[in-house]
């Protein structure tokens, strides 16, 4: 089973890589765009074949050391 | 005093801590991040400058869970004093001792320089050898120095006058111009900026020798 982490930053705490990219976004004429938040994806192979074993596992992995909670906020997706 | 230095793949600033502390008398300990205790009767824990981990994930998270870190969380339960300067106070962050986080630099930009900084409170052995007010030149090193935390967590800093420092001329962004926080029992001291550069008239001023001295005073006499 694979298990896709991201992790962003919260709503609320600033991301200036986020505003970067708007600027160079805008730089290069695309219009419209109102808000840029980055992040990162961490994708992990598991012998886990349970999806709920799986994702209590996951869950706890980030609460652990794949996201920081005190400014990051994460969310975990799983497949076959 | 016993000094126990923290030495991670990529800390880079583990010696000259070493010689500051050396300096003052003090008999320092090189201690890997692989071991699982800490060398007996350790007075102060000095967790280095540099890039741990090559800053994999975030600064100072995979330190945050190295072998060594459980006996410093340990060690600082335990009432023991504490110091993390820059990836030091980034490490301090992740492992809980130290609340809120240190985020990249509002304008993205890796920042070496000297920074005026504003002694906060003189209420811990790290600051009691300056005066309330006092302004001193300390270099700043880093690329994640804004220090952030939630408006609740400020205010605990605040109000219970943990803020150590704070820079004159906010470089990074950082909430509440705040260059190093203490911990509740205020032993524990995490800041960016590099006092163990400024304890030499040749190279980057003497400004951080009373911080040195100050927990001598407080640790040889105890």
């Amino acid at each position: 089973m694979k298990a896709k982490v991201t992790v962003t930053l919260k709503q609320g705490v600033l991301d200036p890589q986020g505003q970067a990219i708007q600027n160079a976004l805008s730089g290069l004429g695309y219009e419209g765009v109102e808000n840029v938040r980055q992040g990162k994806v961490i994708e992990l192979d598991l012998a886990e074949t349970d999806t709920s074993v799986a994702q209590t596992a996951v869950e706890k992995m980030c609460e652990d050391l794949l996201a920081n909670t005190v400014i990051e906020t994460y969310d975990v997706e799983l497949s076959e | 005093m016993k000094v126990g230095v923290l030495v991670f793949p990529g800390s880079n600033c583990d010696r000259d801590i070493a010689v500051a502390f050396e300096r003052i008398g003090a008999t320092v300990t090189m201690v890997w991040h692989k071991e699982t205790s800490l060398p007996d009767q350790l007075d102060v824990i000095a967790i280095p400058g540099g890039f741990s981990f090559g800053d994999y994930l975030r600064c100072g998270a995979i330190a945050a869970r190295s072998p060594i870190s459980k006996a410093l969380v340990d060690f600082a339960h335990r009432g023991g004093y504490v110091l993390g300067i820059c990836n030091g106070f980034q490490i301090l962050t992740e492992t809980g001792l130290l609340p809120g986080a240190l985020m990249q630099n509002a304008k993205l930009k890796f920042l070496g320089k000297s920074t005026d900084l504003i002694v906060s409170t003189t209420e811990s052995a790290f600051t009691h050898r300056y005066v309330q007010g006092q302004s001193i030149s300390i270099p700043i090193a880093h690329h994640e120095g804004n220090y952030s935390a939630n408006p609740e967590t400020l205010k605990t800093l605040i109000d219970n006058d943990r803020i150590a420092f704070r820079y004159k001329d906010n470089p990074n962004g950082a909430s509440e111009d705040i260059a190093g926080i203490l911990s509740e029992n205020r032993r524990v001291l995490g800041m960016m900026p590099h006092p163990e550069r400024a304890v030499d008239a040749a190279l980057g001023g003497v400004d951080g020798q009373p911080f040195f001295a100050g927990l001598t005073d407080v640790l040889v006499s105890a």
